[in-house]
Protein backbone atom coordinates (compact mmCIF):
# COMPACT_ATOMS: atom_id res chain seq x y z
CA UNK A 1 0.00 0.00 0.00
CA UNK A 2 1.34 3.60 -0.82
CA UNK A 3 1.39 6.24 1.86
CA UNK A 4 -1.27 7.94 0.40
CA UNK A 5 -3.03 5.21 0.37
CA UNK A 6 -2.54 4.72 4.03
CA UNK A 7 -2.78 7.98 5.23
CA UNK A 8 -6.08 7.79 3.55
CA UNK A 9 -7.22 5.09 5.23
CA UNK A 10 -5.91 6.31 8.69
CA UNK A 11 -7.98 9.49 8.26
CA UNK A 12 -11.02 7.48 6.92
CA UNK A 13 -10.41 5.60 10.37
CA UNK A 14 -10.29 8.91 12.60
CA UNK A 15 -13.28 10.10 11.45
CA UNK A 16 -15.21 6.91 11.75
CA UNK A 17 -14.26 7.08 15.23
CA UNK A 18 -15.17 10.93 15.72
CA UNK A 19 -18.64 10.47 14.23
CA UNK A 20 -19.23 7.84 16.22
CA UNK A 21 -18.22 8.98 19.20
CA UNK A 22 -20.27 12.30 18.56
CA UNK A 23 -23.40 9.40 17.97
CA UNK A 24 -22.79 8.53 20.97
CA UNK A 25 -22.96 11.72 22.88
CA UNK A 26 -25.88 12.85 21.40
CA UNK A 27 -27.64 9.53 21.72
CA UNK A 28 -26.52 9.49 25.57
CA UNK A 29 -28.15 13.03 26.27
CA UNK A 30 -31.26 11.56 24.84
CA UNK A 31 -31.21 8.37 26.67
CA UNK A 32 -30.74 10.26 30.19
CA UNK A 33 -33.71 12.96 28.87
CA UNK A 34 -36.22 9.83 28.27
CA UNK A 35 -35.28 8.08 31.16
CA UNK A 36 -35.80 11.06 33.77
CA UNK A 37 -38.42 11.60 32.18
CA UNK A 38 -40.38 8.31 32.12
CA UNK A 39 -38.70 7.72 35.99
CA UNK A 40 -40.40 10.87 36.85
CA UNK A 41 -43.22 11.10 34.52
CA UNK A 42 -44.82 7.43 35.39
CA UNK A 43 -45.28 7.42 38.87
CA UNK A 44 -47.59 10.56 38.18
CA UNK A 45 -49.41 9.09 35.52
CA UNK A 46 -53.07 7.58 36.42
CA UNK A 47 -56.43 8.03 35.11
CA UNK A 48 -57.05 11.02 37.05
CA UNK A 49 -54.64 13.07 34.90
CA UNK A 50 -57.12 12.49 32.39
CA UNK A 51 -60.40 12.95 33.99
CA UNK A 52 -59.79 15.67 36.36
CA UNK A 53 -59.00 19.12 36.31
CA UNK A 54 -55.75 21.03 37.45
CA UNK A 55 -56.01 20.64 41.55
CA UNK A 56 -55.82 24.14 44.13
CA UNK A 57 -52.01 23.40 46.14
CA UNK A 58 -51.37 20.41 47.41
CA UNK A 59 -54.35 18.78 46.03
CA UNK A 60 -54.71 16.35 43.69
CA UNK A 61 -56.02 16.19 40.20
CA UNK A 62 -55.46 15.87 37.01
CA UNK A 63 -54.39 17.76 33.26
CA UNK A 64 -57.78 17.12 31.64
CA UNK A 65 -58.50 20.89 30.90
CA UNK A 66 -54.83 21.67 29.88
CA UNK A 67 -54.75 18.52 27.47
CA UNK A 68 -57.72 19.70 25.85
CA UNK A 69 -56.64 23.27 25.68
CA UNK A 70 -53.27 21.81 24.40
CA UNK A 71 -55.29 19.69 21.67
CA UNK A 72 -57.84 22.40 20.37
CA UNK A 73 -54.99 24.85 20.41
CA UNK A 74 -52.32 22.84 18.25
CA UNK A 75 -54.75 21.56 15.87
CA UNK A 76 -56.09 24.82 15.14
CA UNK A 77 -52.60 26.11 15.00
CA UNK A 78 -51.45 23.28 12.99
CA UNK A 79 -54.14 23.99 10.21
CA UNK A 80 -53.11 27.54 9.84
CA UNK A 81 -50.27 26.66 9.63
CA UNK A 82 -50.44 23.83 6.86
CA UNK A 83 -52.60 25.76 4.98
CA UNK A 84 -50.20 28.95 4.47
CA UNK A 85 -47.36 26.85 4.72
CA UNK A 86 -47.75 24.18 2.30
CA UNK A 87 -49.14 27.52 -0.30
CA UNK A 88 -46.23 29.65 0.26
CA UNK A 89 -43.81 26.74 -0.20
CA UNK A 90 -45.76 25.81 -3.18
CA UNK A 91 -45.56 29.23 -4.67
CA UNK A 92 -41.63 29.47 -3.84
CA UNK A 93 -40.78 26.67 -5.51
CA UNK A 94 -43.48 26.48 -8.38
CA UNK A 95 -44.10 30.29 -9.01
CA UNK A 96 -42.64 32.61 -7.97
CA UNK A 97 -39.32 31.46 -6.20
CA UNK A 98 -36.61 33.39 -8.59
CA UNK A 99 -38.44 37.13 -8.74
CA UNK A 100 -37.39 39.59 -5.81
CA UNK A 101 -40.50 38.80 -4.25
CA UNK A 102 -39.96 35.59 -3.80
CA UNK A 103 -36.33 36.09 -2.45
CA UNK A 104 -37.71 38.31 -0.31
CA UNK A 105 -40.13 36.16 1.15
CA UNK A 106 -37.73 33.24 1.28
CA UNK A 107 -35.15 35.63 3.72
CA UNK A 108 -38.27 36.63 5.57
CA UNK A 109 -39.38 32.75 6.30
CA UNK A 110 -36.35 31.77 7.53
CA UNK A 111 -35.67 35.10 9.99
CA UNK A 112 -38.95 33.57 11.44
CA UNK A 113 -37.41 30.34 11.15
CA UNK A 114 -35.01 31.35 14.16
CA UNK A 115 -37.35 33.78 15.85
CA UNK A 116 -37.27 33.38 19.79
CA UNK A 117 -40.49 32.45 20.40
CA UNK A 118 -41.20 34.58 23.12
CA UNK A 119 -41.26 37.67 20.61
CA UNK A 120 -43.59 35.93 18.50
CA UNK A 121 -45.98 35.38 21.67
CA UNK A 122 -45.40 39.28 22.88
CA UNK A 123 -46.45 40.17 19.21
CA UNK A 124 -49.33 38.58 19.26
CA UNK A 125 -50.12 39.37 22.70
CA UNK A 126 -50.11 43.63 21.25
CA UNK A 127 -52.17 42.30 18.39
CA UNK A 128 -54.99 40.06 19.40
CA UNK A 129 -55.20 40.57 23.37
CA UNK A 130 -53.57 44.27 24.23
CA UNK A 131 -56.77 46.40 23.50
CA UNK A 132 -56.68 47.81 19.61
CA UNK A 133 -57.90 47.51 16.67
CA UNK A 134 -57.59 43.41 16.15
CA UNK A 135 -57.38 42.92 19.00
CA UNK A 136 -60.16 40.19 20.78
CA UNK A 137 -60.17 42.03 24.49
CA UNK A 138 -58.68 39.00 26.66
CA UNK A 139 -56.22 36.16 26.62
CA UNK A 140 -57.47 33.37 24.54
CA UNK A 141 -56.84 30.05 23.07
CA UNK A 142 -57.47 31.93 19.43
CA UNK A 143 -54.66 34.13 20.63
CA UNK A 144 -52.56 31.00 21.46
CA UNK A 145 -53.27 29.22 18.60
CA UNK A 146 -52.52 32.05 16.03
CA UNK A 147 -49.39 32.34 18.14
CA UNK A 148 -48.38 28.42 17.71
CA UNK A 149 -49.06 28.89 14.15
CA UNK A 150 -46.98 31.78 13.29
CA UNK A 151 -44.04 29.14 14.72
CA UNK A 152 -45.01 26.39 12.91
CA UNK A 153 -45.56 28.08 9.04
CA UNK A 154 -41.78 28.71 8.66
CA UNK A 155 -40.90 25.21 9.11
CA UNK A 156 -44.03 23.91 7.04
CA UNK A 157 -43.25 26.62 4.45
CA UNK A 158 -39.22 25.80 4.51
CA UNK A 159 -39.99 21.71 4.33
CA UNK A 160 -42.42 22.04 1.32
CA UNK A 161 -40.17 23.92 -0.74
CA UNK A 162 -37.18 21.98 -0.52
CA UNK A 163 -39.33 18.62 -0.56
CA UNK A 164 -41.00 20.07 -4.17
CA UNK A 165 -37.78 21.21 -4.88
CA UNK A 166 -36.43 18.03 -5.00
CA UNK A 167 -39.42 16.45 -7.36
CA UNK A 168 -38.08 15.72 -11.01
CA UNK A 169 -38.80 18.31 -13.44
CA UNK A 170 -39.76 15.66 -15.85
CA UNK A 171 -42.99 14.93 -13.54
CA UNK A 172 -44.10 18.96 -14.09
CA UNK A 173 -43.58 18.33 -17.55
CA UNK A 174 -45.05 14.75 -17.94
CA UNK A 175 -48.25 15.91 -16.26
CA UNK A 176 -47.94 19.37 -18.34
CA UNK A 177 -47.67 17.22 -21.75
CA UNK A 178 -50.78 15.64 -21.01
CA UNK A 179 -52.58 18.97 -21.21
CA UNK A 180 -52.80 19.86 -17.61
CA UNK A 181 -52.68 23.18 -16.07
CA UNK A 182 -49.95 23.75 -13.95
CA UNK A 183 -52.35 23.98 -10.77
CA UNK A 184 -53.49 20.87 -11.37
CA UNK A 185 -50.12 19.57 -11.83
CA UNK A 186 -49.03 20.73 -8.73
CA UNK A 187 -52.30 19.15 -7.11
CA UNK A 188 -52.98 16.05 -8.59
CA UNK A 189 -49.02 14.82 -9.21
CA UNK A 190 -46.52 17.12 -7.29
CA UNK A 191 -48.26 17.18 -4.04
CA UNK A 192 -48.75 13.74 -4.20
CA UNK A 193 -45.15 12.22 -5.05
CA UNK A 194 -43.90 14.52 -2.67
CA UNK A 195 -46.66 13.49 0.27
CA UNK A 196 -44.55 11.80 2.31
CA UNK A 197 -42.44 14.72 2.78
CA UNK A 198 -45.20 17.74 3.21
CA UNK A 199 -46.23 15.42 6.33
CA UNK A 200 -42.33 15.28 7.24
CA UNK A 201 -42.62 19.09 7.39
CA UNK A 202 -46.47 18.90 9.57
CA UNK A 203 -44.64 16.43 11.88
CA UNK A 204 -41.67 19.34 12.16
CA UNK A 205 -44.52 21.61 12.94
CA UNK A 206 -46.37 19.99 15.27
CA UNK A 207 -43.47 18.71 17.13
CA UNK A 208 -42.13 22.40 17.46
CA UNK A 209 -44.85 23.81 19.08
CA UNK A 210 -46.59 21.14 21.12
CA UNK A 211 -44.14 21.99 24.41
CA UNK A 212 -43.92 25.57 23.27
CA UNK A 213 -44.52 27.65 26.79
CA UNK A 214 -43.43 31.07 26.11
CA UNK A 215 -45.54 31.91 22.89
CA UNK A 216 -48.39 31.04 25.10
CA UNK A 217 -48.44 32.72 28.39
CA UNK A 218 -48.54 36.16 27.07
CA UNK A 219 -51.72 35.00 24.58
CA UNK A 220 -54.01 31.89 26.08
CA UNK A 221 -52.67 32.34 29.62
CA UNK A 222 -54.10 29.31 31.62
CA UNK A 223 -57.23 28.21 32.59
CA UNK A 224 -57.73 25.76 35.54
CA UNK A 225 -60.90 25.01 34.51
CA UNK A 226 -61.87 22.07 31.31
CA UNK A 227 -63.28 24.94 28.63
CA UNK A 228 -63.76 23.76 25.09
CA UNK A 229 -64.68 27.87 24.18
CA UNK A 230 -61.49 29.13 22.43
CA UNK A 231 -62.83 32.44 23.07
CA UNK A 232 -61.89 32.10 26.52
CA UNK A 233 -58.25 31.63 28.79
CA UNK A 234 -57.17 28.29 27.79
CA UNK A 235 -55.06 25.88 29.62
CA UNK A 236 -52.21 23.83 28.44
CA UNK A 237 -49.77 21.29 28.72
CA UNK A 238 -46.30 23.31 28.65
CA UNK A 239 -48.15 26.31 30.75
CA UNK A 240 -49.42 24.06 33.33
CA UNK A 241 -45.76 21.84 33.33
CA UNK A 242 -44.14 25.62 33.87
CA UNK A 243 -46.23 26.40 36.37
CA UNK A 244 -46.22 23.58 38.30
CA UNK A 245 -43.00 22.33 38.13
CA UNK A 246 -41.93 25.67 39.31
CA UNK A 247 -44.39 25.21 42.54
CA UNK A 248 -43.13 23.91 46.01
CA UNK A 249 -45.67 21.33 46.46
CA UNK A 250 -45.05 17.47 45.36
CA UNK A 251 -48.46 17.08 44.19
CA UNK A 252 -48.07 19.48 41.41
CA UNK A 253 -43.96 18.66 40.87
CA UNK A 254 -45.60 15.12 40.01
CA UNK A 255 -48.30 16.34 37.14
CA UNK A 256 -46.03 18.56 35.82
CA UNK A 257 -43.56 15.57 34.83
CA UNK A 258 -46.96 13.31 33.95
CA UNK A 259 -47.62 16.29 32.00
CA UNK A 260 -43.90 16.48 30.24
CA UNK A 261 -43.74 12.82 29.37
CA UNK A 262 -47.74 13.32 27.93
CA UNK A 263 -45.90 15.98 25.76
CA UNK A 264 -42.74 13.74 24.18
CA UNK A 265 -45.34 10.46 24.59
CA UNK A 266 -47.69 12.43 21.94
CA UNK A 267 -45.40 13.82 20.02
CA UNK A 268 -43.81 10.05 19.27
CA UNK A 269 -46.69 8.95 18.59
CA UNK A 270 -47.92 11.16 15.74
CA UNK A 271 -44.44 10.80 14.07
CA UNK A 272 -44.51 7.63 14.27
CA UNK A 273 -48.64 7.49 13.51
CA UNK A 274 -47.26 9.77 10.23
CA UNK A 275 -44.88 7.65 9.06
CA UNK A 276 -46.52 4.47 8.76
CA UNK A 277 -49.44 6.57 7.15
CA UNK A 278 -47.09 7.75 4.78
CA UNK A 279 -45.68 4.19 3.91
CA UNK A 280 -49.21 3.45 3.28
CA UNK A 281 -49.66 5.93 1.28
CA UNK A 282 -46.72 5.03 -1.19
CA UNK A 283 -47.69 0.77 -1.21
CA UNK B 1 -12.41 16.29 -42.46
CA UNK B 2 -12.77 18.45 -39.58
CA UNK B 3 -15.72 18.56 -37.43
CA UNK B 4 -15.03 22.03 -36.11
CA UNK B 5 -17.43 23.43 -38.85
CA UNK B 6 -20.21 25.76 -38.17
CA UNK B 7 -24.33 25.24 -39.40
CA UNK B 8 -24.06 27.80 -42.35
CA UNK B 9 -21.19 25.37 -43.94
CA UNK B 10 -24.24 23.24 -45.01
CA UNK B 11 -26.90 23.35 -47.39
CA UNK B 12 -29.56 21.26 -45.83
CA UNK B 13 -31.58 19.26 -48.58
CA UNK B 14 -35.05 17.96 -47.67
CA UNK B 15 -37.23 15.48 -49.87
CA UNK B 16 -40.58 15.82 -48.01
CA UNK B 17 -43.27 13.25 -47.77
CA UNK B 18 -46.09 14.44 -50.41
CA UNK B 19 -48.03 17.31 -49.52
CA UNK B 20 -51.34 15.91 -49.26
CA UNK B 21 -50.25 13.58 -46.75
CA UNK B 22 -48.35 15.81 -43.55
CA UNK B 23 -50.49 16.48 -40.21
CA UNK B 24 -47.62 18.55 -39.54
CA UNK B 25 -44.95 20.93 -40.47
CA UNK B 26 -42.13 23.28 -38.62
CA UNK B 27 -40.90 26.10 -41.78
CA UNK B 28 -37.91 28.47 -40.74
CA UNK B 29 -37.82 27.67 -37.33
CA UNK B 30 -35.58 29.29 -35.07
CA UNK B 31 -35.19 28.40 -30.78
CA UNK B 32 -33.62 30.44 -28.45
CA UNK B 33 -32.81 29.22 -24.71
CA UNK B 34 -32.24 33.07 -23.74
CA UNK B 35 -29.53 34.70 -26.38
CA UNK B 36 -28.25 31.38 -26.87
CA UNK B 37 -29.85 30.56 -30.33
CA UNK B 38 -30.38 26.27 -30.75
CA UNK B 39 -31.79 26.03 -33.59
CA UNK B 40 -31.36 27.71 -36.82
CA UNK B 41 -34.58 27.92 -39.83
CA UNK B 42 -35.85 24.02 -38.98
CA UNK B 43 -38.06 22.87 -41.53
CA UNK B 44 -39.41 19.62 -40.44
CA UNK B 45 -42.17 17.86 -42.76
CA UNK B 46 -44.28 15.26 -40.79
CA UNK B 47 -46.13 12.40 -42.88
CA UNK B 48 -49.48 11.20 -40.90
CA UNK B 49 -49.85 7.80 -39.68
CA UNK B 50 -45.95 6.91 -39.71
CA UNK B 51 -43.02 7.28 -37.99
CA UNK B 52 -40.23 10.13 -38.45
CA UNK B 53 -37.07 9.59 -36.74
CA UNK B 54 -34.34 12.39 -35.92
CA UNK B 55 -30.86 12.02 -35.37
CA UNK B 56 -27.86 13.55 -35.12
CA UNK B 57 -25.12 14.18 -32.42
CA UNK B 58 -25.77 15.27 -28.52
CA UNK B 59 -26.25 18.62 -28.65
CA UNK B 60 -27.77 19.42 -32.20
CA UNK B 61 -31.06 20.09 -30.87
CA UNK B 62 -32.89 17.12 -32.01
CA UNK B 63 -34.68 17.35 -28.31
CA UNK B 64 -35.51 21.17 -29.24
CA UNK B 65 -37.04 20.45 -32.14
CA UNK B 66 -39.20 18.00 -30.10
CA UNK B 67 -40.21 20.17 -27.35
CA UNK B 68 -41.16 22.84 -29.67
CA UNK B 69 -43.64 20.75 -31.35
CA UNK B 70 -45.85 20.77 -27.78
CA UNK B 71 -44.96 23.68 -26.38
CA UNK B 72 -43.79 22.72 -23.10
CA UNK B 73 -40.79 24.90 -23.37
CA UNK B 74 -43.34 27.03 -22.28
CA UNK B 75 -42.58 26.28 -18.76
CA UNK B 76 -39.75 27.91 -18.70
CA UNK B 77 -39.23 31.60 -18.96
CA UNK B 78 -36.55 33.05 -22.07
CA UNK B 79 -37.61 29.81 -24.18
CA UNK B 80 -38.78 31.19 -27.07
CA UNK B 81 -39.51 30.38 -30.49
CA UNK B 82 -39.86 31.54 -34.18
CA UNK B 83 -41.39 30.28 -37.45
CA UNK B 84 -44.00 28.46 -38.23
CA UNK B 85 -45.47 25.09 -37.14
CA UNK B 86 -47.98 24.20 -39.24
CA UNK B 87 -50.57 21.27 -37.14
CA UNK B 88 -53.15 20.81 -39.66
CA UNK B 89 -52.49 24.21 -41.31
CA UNK B 90 -53.23 25.98 -37.86
CA UNK B 91 -49.91 27.96 -36.98
CA UNK B 92 -49.43 25.92 -32.91
CA UNK B 93 -46.88 28.83 -32.43
CA UNK B 94 -49.64 32.15 -32.87
CA UNK B 95 -50.70 33.67 -29.26
CA UNK B 96 -54.25 32.34 -29.78
CA UNK B 97 -53.41 29.00 -29.10
CA UNK B 98 -54.71 27.14 -26.33
CA UNK B 99 -51.71 25.24 -25.12
CA UNK B 100 -53.68 22.84 -22.99
CA UNK B 101 -55.62 21.59 -25.85
CA UNK B 102 -52.83 21.21 -28.31
CA UNK B 103 -51.05 19.55 -25.60
CA UNK B 104 -54.01 17.07 -25.83
CA UNK B 105 -53.57 16.55 -29.62
CA UNK B 106 -49.46 16.25 -29.09
CA UNK B 107 -48.97 13.72 -26.80
CA UNK B 108 -45.06 13.02 -25.28
CA UNK B 109 -42.72 10.84 -24.03
CA UNK B 110 -39.92 11.57 -22.18
CA UNK B 111 -35.87 10.00 -21.77
CA UNK B 112 -36.62 8.58 -18.63
CA UNK B 113 -39.93 6.84 -16.94
CA UNK B 114 -42.26 9.15 -15.27
CA UNK B 115 -44.87 7.36 -14.13
CA UNK B 116 -47.18 9.47 -11.98
CA UNK B 117 -47.73 8.35 -8.14
CA UNK B 118 -50.87 6.74 -8.32
CA UNK B 119 -52.06 3.39 -9.70
CA UNK B 120 -51.34 2.07 -12.84
CA UNK B 121 -55.14 2.50 -13.80
CA UNK B 122 -54.93 6.15 -12.89
CA UNK B 123 -51.99 6.90 -14.62
CA UNK B 124 -53.60 6.29 -17.77
CA UNK B 125 -57.02 7.47 -16.62
CA UNK B 126 -55.28 10.52 -15.68
CA UNK B 127 -55.23 12.36 -19.30
CA UNK B 128 -58.60 11.56 -20.30
CA UNK B 129 -60.22 12.74 -16.60
CA UNK B 130 -58.67 16.08 -17.86
CA UNK B 131 -60.39 16.52 -21.22
CA UNK B 132 -63.69 14.37 -21.01
CA UNK B 133 -65.67 12.83 -18.59
CA UNK B 134 -66.96 9.14 -18.74
CA UNK B 135 -68.53 6.76 -17.02
CA UNK B 136 -66.58 4.02 -15.65
CA UNK B 137 -67.61 1.37 -17.87
CA UNK B 138 -66.32 3.47 -20.87
CA UNK B 139 -62.91 4.37 -18.34
CA UNK B 140 -62.77 0.56 -18.04
CA UNK B 141 -62.57 -0.39 -21.67
CA UNK B 142 -60.17 3.13 -22.87
CA UNK B 143 -57.74 1.54 -19.93
CA UNK B 144 -57.25 -1.80 -21.17
CA UNK B 145 -57.23 -0.59 -24.61
CA UNK B 146 -53.98 1.73 -24.33
CA UNK B 147 -52.70 -1.06 -21.93
CA UNK B 148 -53.41 -3.09 -24.52
CA UNK B 149 -51.91 -0.62 -27.64
CA UNK B 150 -48.76 -0.30 -25.43
CA UNK B 151 -48.37 -4.09 -25.33
CA UNK B 152 -48.45 -3.57 -21.42
CA UNK B 153 -51.84 -5.11 -20.87
CA UNK B 154 -51.08 -9.00 -19.47
CA UNK B 155 -48.37 -8.18 -17.58
CA UNK B 156 -50.41 -5.76 -15.54
CA UNK B 157 -54.05 -6.39 -16.00
CA UNK B 158 -53.97 -8.31 -12.48
CA UNK B 159 -52.25 -5.36 -10.49
CA UNK B 160 -54.05 -2.10 -11.71
CA UNK B 161 -54.83 -0.95 -8.70
CA UNK B 162 -51.14 -1.28 -7.72
CA UNK B 163 -49.04 2.11 -7.89
CA UNK B 164 -47.18 2.40 -11.20
CA UNK B 165 -44.41 3.25 -9.50
CA UNK B 166 -43.63 -0.63 -9.02
CA UNK B 167 -43.32 -1.48 -12.80
CA UNK B 168 -39.78 -2.21 -13.81
CA UNK B 169 -38.52 0.64 -16.15
CA UNK B 170 -39.32 -0.84 -19.39
CA UNK B 171 -43.11 -1.47 -18.11
CA UNK B 172 -43.14 2.17 -16.75
CA UNK B 173 -42.04 3.70 -20.00
CA UNK B 174 -44.76 1.67 -21.66
CA UNK B 175 -47.26 2.56 -19.37
CA UNK B 176 -46.05 6.58 -20.05
CA UNK B 177 -47.03 5.52 -23.86
CA UNK B 178 -50.34 4.07 -22.87
CA UNK B 179 -50.98 7.23 -21.01
CA UNK B 180 -49.99 8.88 -23.92
CA UNK B 181 -52.16 7.29 -26.41
CA UNK B 182 -55.34 7.05 -23.88
CA UNK B 183 -55.79 11.07 -24.63
CA UNK B 184 -55.71 10.32 -28.48
CA UNK B 185 -53.20 12.01 -29.92
CA UNK B 186 -52.76 13.49 -33.18
CA UNK B 187 -49.27 12.93 -33.08
CA UNK B 188 -47.02 10.83 -30.32
CA UNK B 189 -43.39 12.35 -29.71
CA UNK B 190 -40.67 10.47 -28.12
CA UNK B 191 -37.64 11.92 -26.64
CA UNK B 192 -35.16 8.80 -26.34
CA UNK B 193 -37.60 6.80 -25.52
CA UNK B 194 -35.45 3.63 -25.07
CA UNK B 195 -32.27 5.45 -24.12
CA UNK B 196 -33.28 4.16 -20.53
CA UNK B 197 -34.16 0.39 -20.81
CA UNK B 198 -32.40 -3.09 -21.66
CA UNK B 199 -32.36 -4.58 -24.84
CA UNK B 200 -35.44 -6.73 -24.39
CA UNK B 201 -37.99 -3.74 -23.08
CA UNK B 202 -36.73 -1.35 -26.11
CA UNK B 203 -37.68 -4.54 -28.56
CA UNK B 204 -41.26 -4.57 -26.85
CA UNK B 205 -41.35 -0.62 -27.27
CA UNK B 206 -40.26 -1.11 -31.16
CA UNK B 207 -42.99 -3.64 -31.71
CA UNK B 208 -45.31 -1.22 -29.29
CA UNK B 209 -44.54 1.65 -32.07
CA UNK B 210 -45.06 -0.48 -35.10
CA UNK B 211 -48.04 -1.04 -34.28
CA UNK B 212 -48.98 2.57 -33.05
CA UNK B 213 -48.45 4.05 -35.89
CA UNK B 214 -51.26 2.31 -37.70
CA UNK B 215 -53.62 5.15 -36.10
CA UNK B 216 -50.73 8.01 -34.56
CA UNK B 217 -48.40 10.09 -36.21
CA UNK B 218 -44.72 9.41 -34.61
CA UNK B 219 -41.83 11.77 -34.54
CA UNK B 220 -38.78 9.90 -32.35
CA UNK B 221 -35.76 11.53 -31.58
CA UNK B 222 -33.48 8.50 -30.87
CA UNK B 223 -29.04 8.15 -30.26
CA UNK B 224 -29.52 4.52 -31.71
CA UNK B 225 -29.13 4.56 -35.63
CA UNK B 226 -30.35 1.16 -35.91
CA UNK B 227 -32.97 2.09 -33.69
CA UNK B 228 -33.74 5.01 -36.51
CA UNK B 229 -33.32 2.61 -39.51
CA UNK B 230 -35.69 -0.23 -38.18
CA UNK B 231 -38.16 1.50 -37.28
CA UNK B 232 -38.55 5.05 -39.12
CA UNK B 233 -40.20 6.03 -42.75
CA UNK B 234 -38.61 9.52 -42.66
CA UNK B 235 -35.77 10.20 -40.92
CA UNK B 236 -34.29 14.08 -39.92
CA UNK B 237 -30.45 14.39 -39.33
CA UNK B 238 -29.85 17.31 -37.66
CA UNK B 239 -26.40 18.93 -36.76
CA UNK B 240 -25.72 22.24 -34.84
CA UNK B 241 -28.98 23.41 -34.46
CA UNK B 242 -29.59 23.01 -38.14
CA UNK B 243 -31.64 20.44 -40.31
CA UNK B 244 -28.76 18.91 -42.95
CA UNK B 245 -30.82 16.51 -45.04
CA UNK B 246 -34.59 14.59 -44.71
CA UNK B 247 -35.82 12.38 -46.33
CA UNK B 248 -37.19 8.97 -46.44
CA UNK B 249 -34.83 6.50 -44.47
CA UNK B 250 -33.74 4.05 -46.99
CA UNK B 251 -32.65 6.99 -49.22
CA UNK B 252 -30.82 8.90 -45.96
CA UNK B 253 -28.67 6.17 -44.68
CA UNK B 254 -28.32 4.12 -48.35
CA UNK B 255 -27.09 6.95 -50.28
CA UNK B 256 -27.54 9.91 -48.47
CA UNK B 257 -27.48 13.17 -50.36
CA UNK B 258 -25.04 15.46 -47.90
CA UNK B 259 -21.66 14.32 -47.24
CA UNK B 260 -21.98 15.28 -43.83
CA UNK B 261 -24.76 12.60 -43.32
CA UNK B 262 -22.61 10.00 -44.38
CA UNK B 263 -20.07 10.84 -42.11
CA UNK B 264 -22.55 10.71 -39.27
CA UNK B 265 -24.37 7.28 -40.41
CA UNK B 266 -20.87 5.54 -40.84
CA UNK B 267 -19.74 6.18 -37.49
CA UNK B 268 -17.06 8.91 -38.35
CA UNK B 269 -18.13 11.43 -35.98
CA UNK B 270 -20.99 11.57 -33.21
Amino acid sequence: MSARAARRQIASQVFVVVCGMATLIALFALGLILYSLLKQGIGGLNLAVFTQDTPGPDSAGGLRNAIVGSIMMCGVGMLIALGVGILAGTWLAEIGGDTPYGHAVRFLNDVLLSAPSILVGLFVYQILVFPGPLSLGTYSGWAGAVALAILATPIVTRTTEDILNLQPNALREAGMALGGSQFITIRRIIWKAAGAGLLTGGLLGFSRISGETAPLLFTSLNNNYLDFNMGHFMGSVPVVMYNFALSPYESWNKLAWAGALLVAAAVLAVNIIGRWMAREQTK
Amino acid sequence: MSTDTTSADFKSVIVPPPADSLVLECRKLDFYYGTHQALFGVDLPVKRNAITALIGPSGCGKSTLLRTINRIYDLYPGQRAEGEILLDGENILGPKVDVTSLRARVGMVFQKPTPFPMSIYDNVAYGVRLHQSKSKAEMDELVETSLRRAALWDEVKDKLNKSGLGLSGGQQQRLCVARGIAVNPEVLLLDEPASALDPVSTAKLEDTLEELKRDYTIVIVTHNLQQAARLSDYTGFMFLGKMIEFGPTEEVFVKPKVAKTGEYIGGRFG
